[in-house]
């Protein structure tokens, strides 16, 4: 059947569908520890710079997702302040690389997951933790052991929504590490290439019902998710 | 023993109070609003308050002016909160583990299968929160509190969501929670009837202060205290022993004071109790009355009397030192010439007789 696929989809096709799992995968993975730190500060936390914080998360889904591209060019590319200092300490490069690709799907991304965990959180009766500290459980068991699990489903909602958008990124992407077959061409990026081309038509269609497919089961499991976030709260 | 002084001040609302809590049950009394679960969450350490010492059995907790407050987690306060609060994603089972997981490795206390037992929760172990009724969430939550093996539990109206059936049914565990335990319980109520069957000692607050503050038997049958009670409510407390079952289905009390008469009452010989005497059905006489269909009559002489208006309140002193309160109008007080050192005769209708073991 994956044979079957790859047939459809073409040699191209199939490489850029590869490369947006990876690209998508890894992106959902990185950013969700700081994601869920993220989200508990900005449910919990009460401080100067809340504001701000919290316009900061959201800032990718209001800009054009050019500029956020032309951000993480300057910033994290190999002459940027950041983008410089990671390649001198650590060696790595996201500029042109699919690496690159992964943050700024992780970047456009954030947003959405910072708020189904954060939704959760809200949803947590901080009670609980209180009655579990009387208990004598330290702060980061009462952490593991109910904020957590009530928590879950959400955070697998936000992840599943922070990977659908990973797999539809275009803007950002295409901006910061460019649009190189088997580098950096991602599903949208092959999309856009095949759309330059005249006689491409069946192609793109191909793989546009694709990235339809992928974006509707996401939102179902999504939802899905999220139902039984209320259900295990309730505890039924 | 439990030491608590505490000064906090919200907005449109002061809490000054102090009070000791020795062994046993010590009940906070008092109108919803008037402070008492925000004295208990200082103890527990949810709240820190502006000024106050909280200590428990020598050890300082909460110090204000050494800049003392232990964290929540060591202070080993069983919390039974009005709401429960069990964690709705564990079965009853790992509720009652969660208690027993933090327990200091040292500390003694009832195991898993007593506690069970004694609450009667063996057949909910398997099931959800969501699953149980109110009197049910309530046993688990003193469950899981007495599993963390703590030093004080503080019960915070565990009743108060529960019909009269279903507070019947755990004023039982309640009390043997008191008497098979010996951990001391600050008990939060606003029921007079729960106050008394359970209560050693007995904290009045109002608006944020300690009213009066003292053994049970004594505030409940000091006038000056019971003035701040609901007048309905109002009665003194005396302990007894099921000294016998009357072939007549009456069962015979021996208190301090002398025997009482009463009906349906099905506990053992040998068995302690509370007699809860309603002020209002206590009826004063100079002689004992002849021909008549009352049962107990106890010799008294007046110690106080108080109040102003209509009805006051008189308080008779019994043999053995203990005393009742008797509601009567001003009018009798004056035929009968009641002064304290007055001797007379209390009688007491069997119906008025109220139980609880203890």
């Amino acid at each position: 059947m994956l044979q079957a696929l790859a047939d459809w989809l073409g040699p191209d096709g199939t490489t850029a569908l590869l490369l947006s799992l990876k690209v998508s995968l890894w992106a959902t993975m990185a950013s969700l520890p700081p994601g869920i730190l993220c989200a508990l500060v900005l449910a919990r936390g009460r401080f100067w710079g809340h504001g701000l914080l919290n316009g900061l998360v959201h800032l990718p889904l209001i800009l054009p997702p050019v500029v956020t591209g032309y951000l993480l060019l300057v910033i994290m590319g190999r002459r940027g302040p950041v983008g410089a200092w990671l390649e001198q300490a650590f060696g790595i490069v996201f500029a042109f690389r699919w690496t690159g690709a992964a943050l700024a799907a992780a970047v456009m991304a954030f947003p959405l997951l910072v708020r189904a965990i954060r939704l959760a959180i809200e949803a947590v009766d901080p009670r609980l933790e209180d009655a579990a500290a009387t208990l004598g459980a330290p702060r980061a068991a009462v952490f593991a052991t109910v904020t957590l699990p009530l928590i879950l489903p959400g955070i697998i909602a936000g992840a599943v929504l922070a990977f659908a958008k990973s797999m539809g990124e275009f803007g950002a992407t295409i901006t910061f590490v460019s649009n190189i077959p088997g580098q950096t061409q991602t599903l949208p990026s092959a999309i856009y290439t095949a759309l330059q081309v005249p006689g491409q038509g069946e192609t793109v269609a191909r793989l546009a019902a694709l990235s339809i497919a992928v974006a509707l089961v996401a939102l179902g499991v999504a939802e899905w998710l999220s139902r039984a976030v209320a259900r295990r709260i309730a505890g039924r | 023993m439990l030491s608590v002084a505490l000064r906090h001040r919200f907005p449109g609302f002061a809490l000054d109070a102090a009070f000791d809590a020795p062994a046993g049950i010590t009940a906070l009394f008092g109108r919803s609003g008037s402070g008492k679960t925000t004295i208990v969450n200082a103890v527990a350490g949810l709240l820190r308050p502006d000024h106050g010492r909280i200590v428990v059995d020598g050890r300082v907790l909460t110090d204000s002016a050494a800049g003392v407050m232990v964290p929540v987690r060591s202070r080993r306060i069983g919390y039974v909160f009005q709401d429960a609060r069990l964690f709705p994603h564990m079965t009853v089972r790992r509720n009652l583990a969660y208690g027993t997981r933090f327990a200091p490795p040292g500390a003694t206390g009832p195991s898993g299968g007593e506690v069970v037992e004694m609450l009667g929760i063996g057949r909910l172990l398997d099931r959800r929160p969501a699953l149980l009724s109110g009197g049910e969430k309530a046993r688990v939550a003193i469950g899981r509190a007495l599993l963390s093996r703590p030093r004080l539990l503080i019960l915070d109206e565990p009743l108060a969501s529960l019909d009269a059936a279903r507070r019947a049914e755990i004023l039982p565990y309640v009390e043997s929670l008191r008497d098979r335990t010996g951990i001391p319980v600050l008990y939060i109520s606003h029921a007079i009837s729960e106050v008394a069957r359970l209560a050693t000692t007995l904290v009045l607050i109002d608006a944020g202060r300690v009213t009066r503050a003292g053994a049970l038997e004594d505030l409940l049958s000091d006038p000056a205290s019971a003035a701040l009670l609901d007048p309905d409510e109002v009665g003194a407390v005396l302990p007894g022993i099921i000294a016998a079952h009357e072939p007549d289905g009456l069962a015979r009390i021996a208190t301090a004071a002398g025997d009482l008469l009463v009906p349906g009452l099905a506990a053992p010989v040998g068995r302690a109790l509370r007699l809860r005497i309603r002020a209002a059905e206590v009826i004063v006489s100079l002689a004992p009355p002849q021909d008549s269909s009352v049962l107990n009559v106890l010799p008294v002489t007046v110690a106080r009397i108080e109040g102003e208006g209509a009805t006051v309140l008189v308080q008779l002193r019994l043999h053995g030192g203990a005393a009742l309160l008797a509601r009567i109008t001003q009018r009798s007080v004056d035929a009968l010439r009641l002064a304290p050192g007055v001797r007379c005769h209390a009688t007491v209708k069997s119906a008025g007789l109220v139980q609880g073991a203890g």
